[in-house]
């Protein structure tokens, strides 16, 4: 099945994965890229993206997987078609003709950033590394059967701290993207749990890239 | 977009209704932009979105050279409560920017109940409700829509109406202001000079005088502006612009399809239906224009479903000649063409069976009323042998799900009235039972009743409302009379349905009310999680005006009503005619049987009534 990777940008964040599902079946049609269709009652168009991604959250490495109904078009061709007809802030990089089982995807590497309106406070940096160099920290994940406590510090592979201006500081890290998955939202939560006098005024996450279990990247 | 906005937004449900930046939405560079109108629907995004005069108006605003045009949507409780402690005035989705930076804030209302979001968006702008209180060129607020055919509870609040058809009226209202601002006129100078735009009624220049008794003395038109102002029609709708290009939402509204518009106005004539006169007269478009229409648009947005929309599509007469090109169009590319507002005809039946797609939808039936007589007063022409023949069609072909609805509290309603619905029900389960093709699924009857509001330039436009109390007692009634498990009955409920009545025939006086309902918190009123009957109740006590007046008081034929400066195209004498035909139990044959001479031909110039 052929796949694409784009990244979700800008306006384009806000898009709910659903609605993003429909966008692009919309997209395929308006490029005359017909896709094909499940059998059934409720026929549904074939596309179908690899991770989730939460509302608000940008990301530079989304995959898409997708089948054309008897068309065969370049995937430069593909690319460029869709990128005509999809919207401000959602735009496909590259298409390519297979892509690897999504059950390899393991790692993501992501960055979460922490805004501190009156500048970041002294000392939260060497904080915030000391908090996730511990063997256990605990942060409440919602699931459908309530709330639960977790250790998040097996999920992090990698972890540094950057100082980005005085008012901004930036949690670069490698985690565990699926089985088990670790939300990235989930290490700002743990600094506010944690470390509540370093509590940010504002919190976001971006993805940056994925990779398999060795670190390769993930097409 | 803003840093603030951009920590708000992940705080609030369906952030992306906020966001703009949707497929097809424009954008201008502003040093090319000398007027700039911010185009408000005074509900939310997704209702807003699925209107689709809007979407006309949209895409001419913008059409004009240097004009933009932008849209602006009632945010959400939880937006709302985020704006006001953050400090965040209500923006338009193109360029983010403050809707008081505006030069025109337009408004189009459809519904009654929409009033005071007009007035909360207006608050949350920053923009001051009343029009004497905004002075200059700045911000000037206009409205148009079916609710500007009784704008009077509004007076106070918007500069001026646009009556009608927006088309063409639009473009030279936007041009005036256009002149207006490049030359510095006052804005009294403006709205002296858009008063003479045909259609355009000014509601500070028409003083109204009233009795003792509460009923309007006098409409004084004041500094030479015209004593009543006609609505404006686009005659021909084959050139009209229409827009192909549609903003395509990023998120999913109310009605997520491209729509058709295959005609305007209505024959049928149902004497409680506002839309049926006030859109008046009968203008088509041709089937070639809309084929054309429907695949530029299925192109250009990529739905996979588009609909046919009209007051009654069974009355359009090109009907077989259009579903005939768009049926086999639509089924090769798995797009769904919907086609609503069928009636019960036999062309319809089989229309029916060819759209059938994989999937079956519910039949729906609005007989309004539950016997020959009553539908015979409102002139509803649906049989009980038309619903039950459809039915019996629908049932051998496997449907097993009809909704069925009707009001209660019409003008001369009795109770025989009322549990005639109850027997109709029971037909249909009976036709059920002896047509079924497959009884294994069972069936279900949704039965709704809505309680009776009478409408301005309707032959009802006179009638009492029935109090609160005597509908519930009816709706009770009929309850006691549904004994099948198949029957699901749902009923509106009493409080809404009263304002709406209050509203649609209010004067002047009401636009008190309104200020003071919505400075204390009523927003969102057509919506169950914001309604709040007391915060009306308690504005009307405060304003000492008493909602009776308006709706269980009745009006005198003699009496001035408050939309008597508005005319739109029906005339008065015929409304009469009609009214007294209602209680004589005389049905009007629809237009085509016969014109019954409404009028509102003689707004055509050009073209005849297509009736």
């Amino acid at each position: 099945m052929p796949r694409l990777l784009f990244e979700k940008t800008g306006r384009g964040v806000w898009i709910s994965h659903l609605d993003l599902m429909r966008l692009f079946q919309r997209a395929f049609k308006r490029a005359d890229l017909p896709l094909t269709h499940t059998q059934g009652f409720n026929p549904r168009a074939s596309v179908s993206i690899a991770l989730p991604l939460s509302v608000g959250v940008e990301s530079a490495c989304e995959l898409l997987d997708f089948e054309l109904d008897g068309q065969t078009v370049s995937c430069d061709e593909i690319c460029n078609r869709l990128n005509n007809a999809l919207v401000d802030g959602v735009k496909v990089l590259e298409v390519y003709e297979t892509g690897r089982k999504i059950r390899d995807l393991s790692l993501l590497h992501c960055v979460v950033t922490l805004e501190y309106d009156s500048g970041v406070p002294a000392g939260a940096q060497s904080a915030i590394e000391n908090l996730f160099s511990q063997e256990s920290v605990i942060v409440p994940k919602k699931t459908k059967n309530g709330i639960q406590d977790q250790n998040i510090i097996p999920m992090i592979r990698r972890l540094s701290v950057v100082s980005v201006d005085p008012n901004t500081i930036e949690l670069d890290a490698l985690v565990c993207c699926q089985n088990p998955t670790l939300n990235p939202a989930q290490l700002a939560l743990a600094v506010e749990m944690h470390l509540p006098d370093y509590k940010a005024d504002f919190s976001k996450s971006r993805r940056v890239e994925i990779y398999d279990q060795n670190e390769n990247v993930f097409r | 977009m803003t840093e603030l906005l951009q920590r708000v937004l992940p705080t609030v449900q369906k952030p992306a209704r906020y966001t703009g930046g949707e497929y097809n939405e424009i954008k201008k560079d502003l040093q090319d932009v000398r007027v700039r109108v911010a185009f408000c629907f005074p509900d939310t995004y997704e209702i807003g979105m699925s209107n689709v005069g809007m979407r006309i108006l949209y895409g001419i605003m913008n059409e004009m050279d240097g004009v933009w045009c932008e849209r602006v949507f009632a945010p959400w409780g939880d937006m709302e409560e985020a704006m006001r402690s953050n400090g965040l005035p209500l923006w338009a989705l193109e360029s983010n920017s403050p809707v008081k930076d505006f030069d025109m804030i337009a408004f189009t209302i459809g519904y009654e109940m929409s009033y005071t979001n007009i007035l909360n968006m207006l608050n949350l702008s920053g923009v001051p409700l009343r029009s004497k209180d905004r002075q200059g060129l700045k911000n000037i607020v206009f409205a148009g829509g079916v609710c500007a055919f009784n704008p009077e509870p509004l007076a106070d609040f918007i500069d001026f109406f646009s009556l009608g058809e927006g088309e063409e009226i639009t473009v030279e209202i936007v041009s005036l202001y256009d002149k207006a601002k490049a030359e510095g006129w006052s804005k009294e100078a403006f709205l002296l000079e858009v008063s003479k735009i045909p259609g355009v009624y000014v509601p500070s220049f028409y003083e109204h005088i009233y009795n003792e008794d509460g009923t309007i003395r006098q409409i004084k038109a004041i500094s030479g502006v015209p004593q009543v102002v006609t609505k404006r029609i686009v005659e021909d709708l084959d050139s009209a612009y229409y827009p192909t290009k549609m903003i395509v939402p990023s998120t999913e509204i109310v009605h997520d399809r491209a729509n058709l518009e295959v005609f305007r106005g209505c024959i049928r004539g149902c004497r409680f239906c506002q839309a049926g006169f006030s859109c008046r007269p009968v203008r088509k478009k041709s089937a070639d224009v809309l084929y054309r229409q429907a695949v530029e648009t299925l192109t250009d947005s990529g739905h996979n479903e588009i609909t046919l929309s009209s007051l009654s599509t069974s009355d359009y007469r090109e009907l077989k000649e259009l579903t005939d090109e768009m049926i086999p169009y639509c089924a090769q590319r798995r797009i769904n063409l919907s086609v609503p507002s069928l009636r019960a005809d036999n062309f319809s039946r089989e229309l029916m069976q060819k759209l059938q797609t994989t999937r079956k939808s519910g039949l729906t039936f609005a007989p309004e009323a539950g016997t020959q007589r009553l539908r015979d007063v409102i002139n509803k022409n649906l049989t009980e042998e038309e619903i039950l023949t459809t039915c019996a069609n629908a049932f051998s072909g496997g449907w097993n799900n009809v909704k069925l609805y009707f009001m209660l509290g019409l003008p001369t309603e009795t109770d025989e009235d009322v549990l005639g619905i109850a027997e109709l029900v029971y037909k249909v389960i009976q036709t059920w039972k002896e047509c079924a093709s497959n009884k294994k699924r069972g069936l279900r009857v949704h039965v709704a009743t809505a309680y009776f509001v009478p409408k301005p330039h309707t032959p009802f436009q006179w009638e009492k409302q029935i109090t609160p109390q005597e509908y519930l007692r009816r709706c009770h009634l009929l309850k006691d009379h549904f004994y099948s498990k198949s029957i699901e009955y749902n009923y509106h409920t009493s409080d809404i349905s009263r304002l709406e009545a209050v509203t649609a025939r209010g004067d002047r006086r009401l636009g008190a009310v309104l200020e003071v309902a919505a400075n204390s918190g009523a927003k969102l009123d057509g919506w169950d999680e914001y309604f709040n009957y007391k915060l009306w109740l308690d504005a009307f006590e405060k304003c000492g005006i008493d909602p009776d007046f308006y709706t269980i008081r009745g009006y005198g034929e003699d009496e001035i009503l408050p939309w008597d400066t508005i005319d739109v195209g029906v005339t008065k004498q015929f409304l009469l005619r009609e009214r007294k035909r209602a209680y004589e139990e005389k049905i009007t044959p629809d237009c085509r049987h016969g014109c019954s001479g409404c009028g509102a031909n003689q707004l055509l110039k050009e073209v005849a009534c297509d009736a």
